[in-house]
């Protein structure tokens, strides 16, 4: 009952959106069909285009290979980025320390980085991959130091006063008190790892949407396919941030969220 | 009523708490801040005392001094003739407001002191003071739901489920309304009364003060220092609008400095 009410809510909500995505792809496919210079293909051509991807089984090896790129990109960021930003978060003088070269290497676009990770790893999936892991790594590391300098000292407080040791004080207060912000980072950097994916493949690989891009244009100006694959790199980067965004409605994260 | 036989603790208790020429300075961007001046106290074994005082004043520096939070810059502080170090189950703290997990629910709140027993015990535990406090119904609810009332009680039954010598209540009732709060400082007593914990109570609520605790340490401005020790010789459930009631009350905001004229 409850879910069929929740059901007929999503649909309303939907409609609206939906319907304009609808008048859009209209008006462009008559203001494609009624002048003839050739500034962007059809919505009927990018489904055609599609519809190439899809025979000659590139589509979803395009999607799989960047998917796969950025899953290792960000995991290693992930996994080496946020112990290291608690640490040095929970350590005041190591924060001192390192803040000024992180506040230096940090404005620099990880695209900035393409041709040393070429010189490093030459041109293939590593190269790629280094690229988004610097290009997660250094959001990631602070916004783990911000989590852990924000959190109150009354949670640390009564974990000590509960007789908590440094190990149990990190994974039963620290841990769960930082998770609501590092989400939030998460979801930001994954955003930034999906861009970065795109613009390292134009360069750096032979697979993967970006390439898709720059290959449709380079291999007899196929724009049908270029704004095909740029279709699919929305899609993708929309249904990543759904998944990390259905995480912060976690119950025991929600708190992090809410205005009181 | 003599300043010096009061510091002593209630008559015919053991000392629990000793507070001995106790001071804390402060030292931020080469500003000195004198917060305690020497403060000497002694708190008997069960007994409830209020420490009263103007905000700012430095009740709640001592306080986190007694926890174990802060180290006092001068003098000691000891519990059981031990001299405190650092913070210790059993002397718990409860924070002003927020001091509850909102990560956990009642439950694993009541129940976070508690990691070391095996289940079964703990469980028990914290369905005991679970209905102690009256939030049955609630165990599975997280914070964020909770009233503010609510949100104390879980953090009052969490202190009293590790079952600590002492509690150690900073303003805990200051951020309710007025009739949730004297419901609270019922509820307190009761609880008080059934477990005879050794209890100090910072407020800057005269009325508080007075309808709660066995003494009042009353406070003066900082450099705090210790004004007066009023004796409540008023048997519980106290009448509060019997004579010897508004006498104390009286006697304090004279103390303090404030008619009780607006």
């Amino acid at each position: 009952m409850q879910d069929e009410h929740a059901a007929r809510m999503n649909l309303r909500l939907l409609w609206r959106p939906l319907a304009f995505i609808a008048v859009l792809l209209v008006l462009w496919e008559i203001g494609i069909r009624r002048q003839s210079s050739h500034l962007l293909p059809g919505p009927w051509g990018v489904v055609g285009g599609l519809a190439d991807l899809v025979q000659h089984g590139l589509l979803l090896k395009y999607v799989v290979a960047s998917l796969f790129r950025v899953t290792w990109g960000f995991a290693l960021a992930v996994v080496l980025a946020i112990p290291l930003g608690l640490a040095i978060g929970w350590n005041r003088r190591a924060e001192m320390a390192l803040n000024p070269i992180l506040q230096i290497l940090r404005p620099i676009s990880p695209l900035a980085w393409i041709p040393i990770a070429i010189l490093w790893f030459g041109v293939g999936d590593l190269a790629a991959i280094f690229l988004i892991f610097v290009g997660c790594f250094f959001p990631l590391m602070l916004t783990a130091i911000n989590a852990v300098q924000s959190i109150p000292a009354v949670y640390i407080n009564a974990g000590r006063n509960f007789g908590l040791g440094s190990a149990r004080l990190v994974y039963r207060v620290l841990y769960p008190a930082v998770v609501p912000n590092l989400l939030v980072g998460l979801r930001i950097t994954l955003g930034i790892a999906w861009l970065v994916v795109v613009a390292a493949e134009m360069i750096a690989v032979s697979s993967g949407l970006g390439f898709l891009i720059v290959d449709a244009r380079n291999a007899g100006n196929r724009y049908d396919l270029v704004v095909a694959g740029m279709l699919i790199i929305g899609i993708i980067g929309l249904l990543l941030d759904a998944g990390m965004r259905s995480l912060e409605k976690v119950k025991s994260f929600r708190w992090g969220y809410s205005e009181d | 009523m003599s300043q010096t036989q009061a510091v002593f603790a209630g008559a015919g208790l053991k000392t629990k708490l000793s507070v001995d020429h106790v001071s804390m300075v402060f030292e931020r961007d080469g500003k000195r801040t004198e917060v305690l001046n020497d403060i000497n106290l002694e708190v008997g074994d069960g007994e409830f005392v209020c420490l009263l005082g103007p905000s700012g004043c430095g009740k709640s520096t001592l306080l986190n001094t007694m926890a174990g939070f802060l180290s006092p810059t001068g003098g000691a502080i000891k519990v059981d003739g031990e001299t405190i170090r650092k913070p210790d189950p059993r002397r718990i703290f409860v924070f002003q407001e927020r001091g509850v997990f909102p990560w956990l629910t009642v439950e694993g709140n009541i129940g976070f002191g508690l990691s070391k027993l095996p289940r079964a015990e703990r469980e028990q535990r914290v369905a005991h003071y679970v209905k102690m406090v009256g939030l049955e119904g609630f165990e599975k609810t997280y914070p964020q739901e909770l009233s503010g009332g609510m949100k104390q009680r879980v953090e009052v039954a969490r202190a009293l489920a590790v079952n600590p010598d002492m509690l150690l209540l900073d303003e805990p009732f200051g951020a309710l309304d007025s009739i949730t709060r004297l419901i609270m400082r019922g509820e307190l007593l009761r609880i008080w009364e059934a477990e005879r914990k050794t209890i100090i109570f910072v407020t800057h609520d005269i009325d508080e003060a007075v309808q709660l605790a066995d003494r009042v340490v009353v406070m003066s401005a900082r450099p705090a220092t210790i004004q007066q020790i009023v004796k409540i010789d008023i048997p519980h459930p106290r009448d509060i609008s019997s004579p010897r009631y508004l006498e104390l009350r009286d006697g304090i905001f004279q103390q303090i400095g404030l008619a009780h004229k607006l």
